[in-house]
């Protein structure tokens, strides 16, 4: 298969685990202490490579056909959770993640916290927020990066997107010096469930023993299948939600 | 103990998520398209995706059917 897709879908993975990330880093750099965040931000990414240097190598020298079986039932799962989140955000069953008060919220936190020194760092809280902010947004990133690479035998062109995607989100953030509000998190999450979905089932069912019509091409049926039929979910609730609402409107109306 | 348990119910929710009747589909429809792949020699390519849409529908309705 072309390493493109892979590369687009780690890409697009990374860069919304990248922008939350990023809100978190803001917040506690302007809030608190720049020396600080960096240094934790610093101590999640040798934590985060030191996890992919370890489990990489190992994950590609394992037999294909039990590799896809495991790894696809896992990005099956981990794409329909993502699926889900965005299916229940559009259709307003779930509040949109928005980085603007997300970042308020970590402000306000962060500018309530006691300074504290401790272990070198001048401030411990801005450290530790970096550092959890960063580990738990790039675990993700890791797990994508491994599980895609891995099946495709190419973990290199996986960190070529996940690499582009941080110096994107991390470009733009120094440029834009605020949380990226604009950035359409959902539809990109979305898109990435879809692509995990579809790639966990089409790996998944490989490994089960399957033999797909059509080989790698069945993919260029299924990622369409598994987008139409999240977007008619989307469609499904929201006419769910107005009928739902419509008795109880009828209801005033008669009330008043 | 504390910290395994904790360690353990940190990676589960990672990768199981908010609802893990999605997670228990998942697994039954790759060993049922398994066990007909192999045990009835049926290329059963079509039941995994059935059964992807059927957890993701059936996740979403019992997510929203008793809210506005």
């Amino acid at each position: 298969m072309n390493a493109l897709p892979l590369i687009l879908t780690v890409f697009v993975a990374c860069a919304v685990e990248a922008v939350e990330a990023l809100t978190i880093v803001l917040a506690a750099g302007i809030t608190r202490e720049w020396r600080s965040t960096f240094q934790g931000m610093g101590a999640a990414l040798v934590v985060l490579a030191v996890i992919t240097a370890a489990i990489g190598p190992a994950v590609s020298h394992l037999p294909l056909t039990p590799l896809r079986l495991v790894v696809g039932a896992l990005l099956a799962i981990f794409g329909l959770q993502w699926l889900r989140k965005a299916v229940l955000r559009a259709t307003g069953y779930k509040t949109l993640h928005d980085e603007a008060s997300a970042y308020l919220r970590e402000v306000t936190a962060a500018k309530e916290a006691a300074a504290e020194s401790r272990r070198g760092v001048n401030d411990w809280y801005a450290f530790t927020l970096s550092f959890k902010g960063v580990l738990l947004e790039g675990l993700e990133v890791v797990f994508i990066v491994i599980t895609f690479g891995a099946n495709q035998k190419d973990i290199g062109a996986a960190v070529i997107g996940a690499v582009a995607a941080i110096v994107v989100i991390t470009i733009t953030g120094i440029a834009v010096r605020a949380p990226l509000t604009k950035v359409p998190e959902n539809w990109m999450k979305f898109a990435v469930g879809v692509m995990l979905t579809s790639f966990g089932t089409f790996w998944g069912a490989e490994g089960a023993g399957v033999d797909w019509p059509g080989n790698d091409g069945a993919l260029l049926v299924l990622v369409p299948a598994v987008a139409l039929f999240a977007a008619a979910c989307i469609f499904w609730l929201r006419a769910r939600k107005t009928a739902a609402a419509a008795p109880a409107k009828e209801t005033e109306t008669v009330g008043s | 103990m504390k910290h395994i348990k904790a360690f353990g119910a940190f990676w589960c929710d990672f990768v199981v998520g908010d609802d893990w009747h999605v997670a228990a589909l998942v697994v039954i429809g790759l060993g049922l398209t398994a066990a007909l792949t192999h045990a009835a020699k049926v290329n059963a390519w079509w039941l995994l995706p059935i059964v992807v849409f059927a957890a993701l529908a059936w996740s979403l309705h019992r997510a929203t059917a008793h809210r506005k």
